[in-house]
């Protein structure tokens, strides 16, 4: 038996998964068009490569993964490509993202499968793979998977983690997965190890999953992975907390697990990676539990880019009373502003929202100190000093308290008696935290430049100024060659040159920097005439005797 | 966002905290007669009827807050600590002073830096020092008993029902009683001997002592309080007491005298631990609780007055925003060191 250490905090809000844990992963049936957005991880977006009109098959490249933290997109099925344009995408924003709108033919015609021979191969040629074959964490972080089996090679990462503590309410895709699929996780799970070359590798439930802990171990029979049941408390999914939870370990403050030496995967990026490496298939699709104000609450795999409305539909019809839908789970999930939105590869779970299943919090109260939230805090944070930080908009304030170690995983919000909405004042606070970091960096830049430009004028200044020196000075040489006078006159002009330069930097034009590049210019033409001038005059005192 | 919530309110909150106190307050009515309850409604009335005007004055929404519960547990704590028999406009005053003055002009619920009840305790108590300290006499040890009638009359008309004197229904306090004595040069021993004492502390007054002990220990089965300020506040007043009693028994009465008598229970549970007014850290509150409980002690024997109860936790609530930024917790994924900013 593995020993648990725990993390503080933490919170049991009412589960809600038998609604959609009793019922087999259905397959969805193929909808007649798929948006898929080019978007679907954290990281760059991936550049399409597909033309409006162009033929694609099942599983082809339509978006190239661009930039170090991006992967690539793939068809979700074969058909033709009809547009690529901006469309709205599940994302808080709710801003419109780049899609490539898909008409599918109906026929299911693959691109030729090529599985990747990871024992042999190249690590770093079977990453690349795995950044084309889409892979991103399925956990809802969409994290660029190859990244995150790039272990830097002075940090070595002895331990594998799992992540099957599926700790939010009402979501059951993974319960789900680890049942029907538990073979798969563990070959998954066996290509990680071998990136990573850990040491032992860990798969956590937690003990509301029986069946999912039965099948686990049953898939793990005859491998060296262990199974370890952790006690059913929000948030033991998140990494952190988990690590902390196994290992007893904290990971540093704005540092990642490798620090501690773990790397944690999600059961269904597991599976993912055994589809794509033992299968050769890029991940097109993924398992959505569609549960909450529904008929039929159950988990379908999805082709990535299937409009909602389509996929909440095969739960029954929307009951009338149903009032939008949640993507996520209660605590972090945030609400869809359309129901046009496609699966994307973040999407584990859609809530349908009524107000009989979430009535709406009373009016907020002020905090009345009862630090119930801090309680809580799985971070060991003071929540309701940042809501008072953040509220006051003393944004620096908050930010030497920690803000930014808030998970915003909501615990707090939760118990709050007064129904503060805490994770709204966070995410305000940090936003605009960020808005003002960005401000400085572009005002920064543009003074940079600023700079850069007169230094240039600078330089360029001396130079001319320098040349005309040597020039008069190399006239004068030829001039007055036998003039026993001339190394003193020459070490006098070297001198005035040297004088004029020091004066020179020590005179910063600090009162031009608002003027425009008209202005600079006539002062540019101004100065040089002046240099000129004391170039002259410095002559003089050299020339008389 | 967060999508669910706990089935808590700070009405709930501040409902326990009232039913919490119906233990205690049953034992004054069976232990010191009927007149509690004429003030704790007088109180009641006074609280939400300022509490409301200022709320409106203020132009706040009058009905969440109102039912907010806090306003009434402010005047329970008030009543609970002024003599019970205290005419109506000292009740009504002390109230008012505590909610207007102490509560909304520090800015309302949640803002306000003293206790409220004890704010108001302690502007009647050097305001009108000799109505304060007009206690009745236990049940057993009076002359004459009130009715919950005569005691309403007297409290609203300063009549008292025919033949009865004010001799016979009052008497000093515990506390009051041994510091008077000892300074005319009795020792603890001859004091306590006295019928006005018990079996630990005041005759009745021990036992609603326990009353609020038991309440105390509800609302931390109940998670409305933490133990933190309880334990660390009569732990301090004990071990003081303690100290000082091994020292000289004849001149320092025992601890659990302490611990049983005026308001150290009260003050242990449901004052000092308000939440609004107290520290945020687990370390902030022992060392919060502790400090009361040594002050209480000191203002006890050796100040001016008998109880040290309110004084003391005003005091410590001026140092609450010091306490709560030295006593930060480590956050995780942070050094042990203290407030590294990486
Ligand atoms: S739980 Fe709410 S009311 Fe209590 S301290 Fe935290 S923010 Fe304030
Ligand atoms: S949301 Fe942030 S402050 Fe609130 S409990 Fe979670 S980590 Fe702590």
């Amino acid at each position: 038996m593995r020993r648990l250490y725990g993390f503080p905090g933490g919170v049991h809000p009412p589960e809600h998964k038998t609604e959609s844990s009793g019922r087999p992963i259905a397959p969805a049936p193929l909808p007649a068009r798929l948006v898929v957005p080019l978007l679907q991880h954290i990281g760059n977006p991936a550049k399409p490569v597909v033309q409006p009109g162009q033929k694609v098959l099942k599983g082809e490249l339509i978006g190239k993964a661009d930039g170090y933290i991006s992967v690539s997109v793939h068809a979700p099925t074969s058909g033709t490509v009809r547009a690529v344009e901006p469309h709205p995408v599940p994302h808080p924003s709710g801003l419109p993202a780049l899609c490539v709108v898909i008409e599918a033919d109906g026929e299911e015609r693959w691109v030729e499968k090529t599985p990747i021979d990871y024992l042999h191969l190249d690590p770093s040629e079977v990453r690349n793979r795995l950044r084309d074959m889409g892979l991103a964490g399925l956990g809802g972080a969409v994290f660029p998977t190859y990244v995150k089996l790039n272990p830097i090679p002075e940090r070595s990462v002895p331990t594998l983690v799992l992540n099957g503590c599926e700790c939010e309410p009402w979501i059951t895709c993974d319960d789900r997965l680890m049942q029907e699929r538990a073979p798969s996780i563990v070959a998954g799970a066996r290509i990680m190890r071998h990136l990573l070359d850990a040491r032992e590798v860990i798969v956590a439930i937690e003990d509301n999953k029986a069946e999912a802990i039965a099948a686990m171990r049953e898939a793990c029979r005859d491998t060296d992975f262990e199974v370890v049941v952790v006690p059913t408390l929000y948030p033991s999914g998140s990494g952190k907390q988990l690590i902390q939870l196994l290992t007893g370990r904290e990971v540093p403050s704005g540092g990642r697990s490798t620090d501690v030496g773990v790397q944690v995967f999600n059961v269904g990026t597991a599976h993912a990676l055994d589809r794509a490496v033992n299968h050769g298939e890029p991940l097109i699709s993924r398992i959505v539990t569609v549960t909450g104000n529904v008929r039929r609450p159950q988990n379908f795999e999805a082709p990535l880019g299937m409009p909602l409305a389509e996929l909440v539909t095969l739960a029954g019809t929307p009951r009338e009373d149903t009032t939008g839908y949640i993507m996520g789970g209660p605590m972090m999930g945030f609400d869809l502003n359309s129901d046009q939105v496609p699966v994307v590869k973040a999407m584990n779970c859609v809530i349908a929202r009524s107000e009989r299943l979430f009535p709406p919090l009373p009016l907020p109260l002020p905090c009345i100190r009862c630090t119930r939230c801090a309680q809580v805090c799985p971070v060991r944070l003071q929540p309701q000093d940042l809501y008072w930080f953040a509220r006051a908009k003393n944004f620096g304030k908050a930010q030497e308290h920690n803000l930014f170690d808030c998970i915003e995983c909501g615990c707090c919000a939760y118990v709050c008696p007064s129904h503060i909405p805490l994770v709204d004042y966070y995410r305000f606070a940090k936003s605009e935290i960020w808005a003002r970091e960005r401000e400085k960096k572009a005002a920064d830049r543009a003074r940079e430049r600023h700079e850069f430009r007169l230094q240039r004028l600078e330089r360029e200044k001396k130079e001319r100024a320098e040349k005309l020196a040597q020039k008069a000075v190399a006239s004068k040489d030829t001039a007055a060659m036998p003039n026993p006078d001339a190394q003193a006159k020459r070490a006098a002009i070297q001198a005035a040159i040297e004088r004029a330069r020091a004066k020179q930097a020590g005179i910063e034009p600090r009162n031009v920097s608002q003027l425009p590049p008209d202005k600079l210019k006539e002062i540019q033409e101004i100065e040089a005439r002046r240099a000129k001038l004391r170039e002259a005059m410095q002559k003089q005192p050299g020339d008389t005797p | 966002m967060t999508y669910v919530a706990q089935p808590a309110s700070v009405g709930m909150i501040m409902g326990k905290v009232l039913l919490a106190l119906g233990l205690g307050i049953a034992a004054y009515v069976i232990y010191f007669g009927p007149a509690i309850l004429v003030s704790l409604t007088l109180a009641s009335l006074a609280a939400l009827a300022c509490e409301a005007l200022v709320l409106r004055l203020r132009g706040y929404v009058i009905a969440p807050f109102l039912k907010d519960g806090s306003a009434l547990v402010t005047a329970w704590l008030l009543a609970l600590s002024m003599p019970p028999l205290a005419p109506w406009w000292l009740v009504v005053a002390g109230t008012a002073f505590a909610i207007v003055v102490a509560k909304h002009l520090y800015g309302g619920l949640g803002n306000n830096l003293f206790n409220p009840a004890m704010a108001g305790y302690v502007l009647l108590l050097v305001s009108f020092p000799s109505h304060m300290t007009q206690w009745p006499a236990a049940e057993m040890l009076a002359h004459a008993h009130l009715s919950l009638l005569d005691a309403a009359i007297y409290i609203f008309t300063g009549h008292l029902p025919a033949g009865v004197t004010l001799d016979a229904i009052t008497m000093a306090t515990p506390l009051d009683m041994l510091k008077t004595q000892l300074k005319l040069g009795h020792t603890v021993n001859e004091v306590t001997r006295a019928p006005l004492y018990g079996y630990l502390g005041g005759r009745g007054s021990e036992v609603i002592a326990a009353a609020w002990l038991v309440g105390g220990l509800i609302l931390l089965k109940q998670r409305v309080i933490t133990w933190h300020v309880p334990v660390a506040m009569l732990a301090a007043l004990f071990a003081a007491a303690l100290w000082f009693h091994v020292y000289d028994p004849d001149r320092y009465v025992a601890p659990w005298f302490h611990l049983a008598t005026g308001g150290a229970m009260l003050g242990a549970f449901f004052i000092a631990t308000d939440p609004v007014t107290g520290p945020t850290t687990p370390m902030g509150k022992l060392i919060f609780g502790a400090a009361i409980g040594l002050l209480v002690y000191l203002i006890r024997t050796f100040g001016g007055y008998p109880d040290g109860v309110a004084f003391a936790v005003l005091i410590m609530n001026m140092a609450v925003p010091l306490i709560d930024l030295y006593t930060q917790p480590r956050v995780i994924g942070h050094d042990s060191k203290k407030s590294d900013r990486s």
